[in-house]
């Protein structure tokens, strides 16, 4: 069998603490639990991360470069604002459903409990890689003459809210229908909120 | 190709439509005198010269260094010689012809008057379409609004020394262009920290973003090479119009364009991405020091 790499590991840890934080909490998960769960030592586990709260970072340093990541390949495409946002819909929602542990980490853990990432999460500082992307896609969709100019965080947090607050009741089962029947008229009223008015 | 310097170099200054404000600017060159002891002033208009305007629009003389002040319109008279006749005339013989200010280079403010005909003496704004684009190599463009008293005058020395002056892409000395007017700007902590200003003419805080400062984007020595040598728009609570480039002039100086926010143009040659990430990361911290007024500013014990 071939010899799992240091990096497999650390992926491994990833995963497994994703799930337990996620769906246990924050300070009920243990570093025995998450090293239980990866099949290894607690001894063996600190030479991957030094404390839990410095895991706690790595993890939502992780999920905020795989958002930023998928939403990166969306800005870059030669398409419209109004595709752009179907797409970034789309992947948000494919993320929800296929690993929803990142979007429960990111609302239950990140969100929550902001005392756990101090002051080297301050700010905006963990999830820069993601929140940059969609400062570019705004900022895009403006200078094309697509969006209405106006506060970021107006704009941004009709975005990001109306999604989040639909991963929140998917996750509580409240939903009636799959996520993904949704993406379409979500993403129009995204559309219809945010577009350049005459 | 350098100049003849066994005898003085002959000098004109040429006007086309303008403000007056490069020859008033070259005025406050401290060195005024030494430098024009240096050549014969074959004419200015506003200095004691070698020959009368109607004498040169007779078109019976010859120049080394012609300077050109102003935008070219060819129609655009002189002692009722248009333009397009009297610049070919000195402009075919001239070693070297120094296109002064945003006007002769780019168009710059006049341009719009007749801007199908309009121009600088090599571009139209950034295309070439000027009159003398046939002598590109003997044009030297010094764009501002106006030309710094120095980079005239370091252009002339350099001249007279026979250096070759490297120019960039846009025919402008590399010497005197190649930095931003960001360099040397006494706000630049405030930039890194993205600590913006409070309110206009204040001495603490930057101006990129709250003010509409161009100096991030703008090729021009004005915080290295200070203006009567003591300071600059900046170091006086004004922000940098981008007088320099061939953009020049804009409108809503005082106001810093954004989409949802976010500057539609970051420093030069940074991406976007770049400048918004670090921006974002500097906007987190909060620096007391630079949140207040310096002077009041006391450490904590």
């Amino acid at each position: 069998m071939a010899k799992i790499t240091k990096e497999e590991r650390k992926n491994g840890i990833i995963s497994a603490a994703l799930a337990l934080f996620s769906q246990k909490g924050f300070y009920v998960t243990t570093i025995p639990d998450i090293a239980q769960k990866v099949g290894m030592s607690v001894g063996n586990f600190y030479n991957y991360f030094s404390s839990k709260e410095i895991l706690a970072k790595e993890l939502i340093l992780y999920i905020s470069d795989y958002l930023g990541k998928n939403l990166r390949e969306i800005n870059m495409k030669e398409i419209t604002t109004e595709e752009k946002i179907q797409e970034i819909v789309s992947m948000y929602f494919k993320m929800a459903s296929d690993k929803p542990e990142m979007i429960e980490y990111f609302l239950r853990v990140y969100l929550s409990n902001r005392e756990v990432f101090g002051s080297d999460c301050a700010g905006m500082i963990c999830v820069s890689s993601f929140v940059t992307e969609m400062m570019i896609f705004f900022e895009e969709g403006v200078a094309k003459g697509d969006l209405h100019n106006q506060d970021f965080f107006s704009a941004f947090g009709l975005f990001m809210g109306y999604l989040g607050g639909m991963v929140f009741l998917f996750g509580e089962a409240l939903l009636p229908e799959p996520l993904k029947e949704y993406e379409e008229s979500i993403s129009l009223n995204i559309y219809n909120a945010l577009k350049h008015r005459d | 190709m350098h100049l003849n310097t066994e005898t003085k170099p002959k000098l004109l200054w040429l006007q086309g439509v303008t403000c007056n404000g490069n020859s008033h600017s070259f005025l406050n060159l401290e060195s005024l005198e030494q430098l024009l002891d240096k050549f014969e002033l074959l004419y200015h208009p506003l200095l004691a010269s070698t020959f009368s305007l109607s004498e040169i629009t007779s078109l019976q003389n010859s120049c080394d260094i012609l300077i050109f002040e102003g935008t070219y319109d060819p129609e655009f008279t002189r002692n009722n010689i248009p333009l397009k006749e009297i610049l070919p005339y000195y402009a075919l013989h001239a070693e070297y012809i120094i296109a002064l200010g945003t006007c002769a280079s780019f168009g710059g403010m006049f341009q719009s008057l007749a801007p199908e005909r309009n121009s600088g003496l090599l571009y139209k704004v950034e295309e070439e379409g000027g009159p003398l684009i046939a002598y590109k190599k003997r044009v030297i463009n010094l764009s501002g609004c106006p030309v710094h008293p120095e980079w005239l005058a370091t252009t002339l020395q350099m001249l007279l020394a026979k250096h070759t002056i490297v120019v960039d892409d846009l025919q402008r000395p590399r010497e005197l262009y190649s930095s931003l007017a960001h360099h040397g700007c006494t706000r630049n902590e405030y930039f890194e920290w993205k600590v913006d200003t409070k309110g206009f003419g204040l001495k603490e805080g930057c101006l990129f973003y709250e003010q509409g400062c161009r100096a991030p984007l703008t090729h021009a020595s004005c915080n290295t090479i200070l203006w009567n040598e003591v300071s600059s728009k900046t170091r006086v609570g004004t922000p940098c119009f981008g007088c320099t480039e061939p953009s020049f002039p804009r409108t809503n100086y005082f106001q810093t364009k954004t989409n949802m926010s976010i500057p539609q143009d970051v420093p030069l040659g940074v991406s976007k991405r770049a400048y918004l990430t670090v921006a974002g990361m500097a906007k987190t911290f909060h620096i007391k020091r630079l949140e207040g007024v310096l002077i009041d500013y006391k450490r904590d014990h």
